[in-house]
């Protein structure tokens, strides 16, 4: 399985992610992840989605984005040349002193965070590339998760090059 | 800016785009639109169904290459839109909706005929909005109808809270529309054009494919010429009927599922294949392996999207065709080819002589040669549409077109019901010619109720109801691949369609014999009033030739065996 990374800017208003959502589900792209947030300028929006499609699949996507009016850019990114970032936030259950003393370890040598602690959970936040994530996911499933969210991830290119 | 209510810079703003037409229906929502206008020169056809109105702003605009507009109220007024959308969506028609919607205080809450139009519309336009200001619609107006004509044209919606048309705003008329992420550049790349002049004149084969892109964007003669300099049989889509005379020497007609002889034997055969204007449809290719194995094709079409999307080509120009075609003629010249006539002389082996062919089976009339005769009758400009199926398939291998915006049809959606109301918007933009809607007793069936606004409307369009009491190209899909087990086709409660027109107000014929037909068609053409010309067929009648399904232009079945 090969994860592709297209970043668009849209613009920053109601129904346009409807709209792009709409776009996926019409033409038959499955997607893995999708995020969104505004940039710089509030009256856009940029969306970085991973997908894993074969190379025709992506070419098309990345043309029905570019149709769309209330897309501005679409770019399918290099994965070499790109810095891509997930989120994670996972609770675990800590009631075992053995298993929170092991959270603790995993959590500290993926240098995540630890947001919340009490008798019998610990919550904490993970960054890094996806597969900083999944590795972490495998180190702490002995231990027991109670709940996670992943972000999906988020891209920029590097040096010079942008969207 | 000038304050006024929503509703009055609504038809101001029309007025502005040089609306002349509407067709619609009114409703609860739109009451103060239809008002206002009444104060208005614009002209308002009643329809009595929203389908049909949408399809007549369908027709209206693909006749003129002009915006259609249609106005529907709100909730079952704007989902009747629907199809009358997605049929424009899909054959790049550029027509725009505007509905009514419930006050801007109760969407969400399900009030009296409130639908979400905008997550229903969705995918079926190429654009959609919803007003939510009374001084947005201007803006609306203008920007609805400038993404509906411009780069591949389309349906696009507009939703109108009430209360934003009764409500006043100060409204600027000359609103500086923004498209940041709207490509309205379409010159072709030189380079691009480089290339496919070059691949083009080492052609020894060569054929031309012609779309519907061709005719949108009025490049008929630059396509003729590039025919000619090449010599290239010039084959088209149902689409791109009319974009090249049936009756130039170098036409092949119709190529795909029910493509002539002379253009699915020479498609696949073609060493360099141009493709004009056209998204290679399922029904165009047939199966996509054996639709020009060996050859190489150039695709050239506005929509960057449509590119290798589901044939492989070598290369591409993207952008207007009419841009595209006089490019790659320049060039063309400049090189100095040798076209190559023996080639194009192989045109010549596929003709059959229509005059010797019998005029009935089965003692009934046969449709091949209805349409025939109707076309030798119709002024070269006269303009057909046609309805879906068997009808459908007839008037696109018969009836010759032979200029460009003269023979219309649901191409992509396939609309049973289409061809009466788009006639009769098609006659309401050019009074002065005969428009004719080829049709069967199944589609008429659908819209038939269309009689009233064309009696009502004084649009005298003709309607040749090709009849044989069943949805004859579902019938032909039973009789050839399901050993004729006949499922949900008949129609046994047909009316008469005589006396249907007659009730109307219009006038009803029904016609057994050539001459009959002669007769009555050509009365048609005089009268003042709708006709309805009945043309009983024999239920058993197949179109042919057919590419049966899954399979390739070279596996057409040209005969009944």
């Amino acid at each position: 399985m090969v994860m592709h990374t297209i970043s668009f800017l849209v613009e920053n208003k109601a129904g346009v992610l409807f709209n792009v959502s709409n776009l996926f589900r019409r033409r038959g792209f499955n997607i893995d992840s999708i995020s969104v947030g505004p940039i710089e300028d509030q009256s856009y929006s940029r969306m970085t989605i991973n997908i894993d499609a074969d190379a025709k699949t992506l070419a098309n996507m990345v043309e029905q984005l570019g149709k769309m009016v209330e897309v501005i850019k679409v770019k399918r990114l290099d994965p070499l040349r790109i810095i891509s970032r997930e989120l994670l936030m996972i609770k675990l259950n800590t009631i075992d002193p053995i298993a929170r003393e092991e959270a603790l370890r995993v959590i500290n040598n993926s240098h995540g965070l630890v947001l919340d602690i009490d008798d019998e959970n610990i919550m904490a936040e993970i960054t890094g590339s996806p597969g900083d994530i999944d590795n972490f996911l495998e180190a702490v499933n002995s231990v027991g998760i109670v709940e996670m969210s992943r972000t999906g991830i988020t891209a920029l290119e590097k040096g010079r090059l942008k969207l | 800016m000038t304050e006024m209510t929503g509703s009055k810079a609504f038809v101001k703003a029309l007025e502005n785009e040089g609306v002349d037409h509407i067709f619609g229906v009114s409703g609860g929502a739109v009451i103060p639109i239809c008002d206002d206008l009444l104060d208005s020169d614009m002209r308002f056809i009643l329809a009595r169904h929203e389908q049909g109105s949408t399809h007549m702003a369908d027709g209206y605009a693909r006749v003129l290459n002009k915006v259609g507009v249609s106005l529907a109220t709100s909730g079952p007024g704007a989902t009747n839109v629907v199809t009358g959308l997605a049929t424009a969506q899909i054959d790049s028609a550029p027509v725009v909706a505007f509905t009514g919607q419930v006050n801007r205080a109760v969407i969400g809450t399900d009030a009296f005929q409130e639908c979400d139009i905008i997550g229903v519309s969705a995918s079926v336009t190429k654009y959609n909005m919803q007003v939510r200001e009374p001084s947005e619609i201007p803006d609306a107006v203008k920007r609805s109808f400038y993404i509906a004509n411009t780069g591949r044209k389309g349906a696009v919606l507009v939703d109108i809270p009430k209360d934003c048309t009764t409500l006043s705003g100060e409204m600027d008329f000359d609103p500086k529309i923004k498209f940041r992420g709207y490509n309205t550049n379409h010159t072709p790349k030189a380079q691009e054009l480089d290339w496919a002049a070059k691949i083009l004149s080492e052609a020894k084969r060569p054929v031309i494919m012609a779309g519907g892109g061709v005719i949108a964007s009025g490049a008929s003669n630059e396509l003729v010429a590039l025919s000619e300099l090449l010599l290239a049989p010039t084959a088209n889509t149902l689409m791109g009927k009319g974009a090249f005379p049936n009756d130039h020497q170098l036409s092949l007609g119709l190529c795909g599922m029910h493509g002539s002889k002379a253009s699915n034997s020479m498609v696949p055969e073609a060493d360099v294949l141009l493709v004009v204007g056209s998204r290679f449809s399922d029904r165009t290719t047939a199966k996509v392996a054996d639709f020009n194995p060996d050859g190489k094709i150039i695709h050239v079409d506005i929509d960057r999207s449509e590119i290798d999307k589901n044939v492989e080509t070598v290369t591409r120009v993207v952008g207007d065709a009419k841009l595209a075609l006089s490019g790659i003629f320049d060039r063309v010249k400049a090189m100095k080819a040798q076209a190559n006539a023996n080639w194009s002389n192989k045109i010549s082996e596929f003709q059959i002589n229509w005059a010797e062919e019998a005029d009935k089976a089965n003692g009934y009339l046969r449709a091949p040669k209805v349409i025939r005769a109707l076309r030798d009758m119709m002024p070269r400009d006269g303009i057909v549409t046609t309805e879906v199926g068997q009808n459908q398939m007839w008037a696109a291998l018969h009836y010759d077109a032979y200029l460009p915006q003269t023979f219309f049809t649901s191409g992509g959606l396939g609309t049973m019901g289409w061809g009466f109301p788009a006639a009769i918007g098609a006659k309401a933009a050019r009074p002065d010619v005969p428009v004719v809607d080829i049709a069967g007793d199944g589609s008429f069936g659908m819209t038939e109720n269309n009689l009233a606004t064309a009696v009502e409307e004084e649009l005298p369009v003709i309607v040749v109801v090709l009849n044989n009491n069943v949805l004859g190209m579902v019938a032909q899909w039973q009789r050839l691949f399901y050993d004729r087990r006949y499922s949900a086709v008949k129609l046994k409660g047909n009316p008469d369609f005589v006396k249907l027109a007659d009730a109307y107000g219009a006038e009803g014929v029904r016609t057994e014999t050539m001459d009959e037909f002669r007769t009555a068609f050509r009365r048609a053409m005089k009268a003042d009033v709708p006709t309805v010309i009945d043309v009983p067929i024999h239920p058993d009648e197949n179109v042919l030739p057919m590419i049966p399904p899954g399979m390739g232009l070279k596996d057409t079945l040209w005969e009944a065996d």
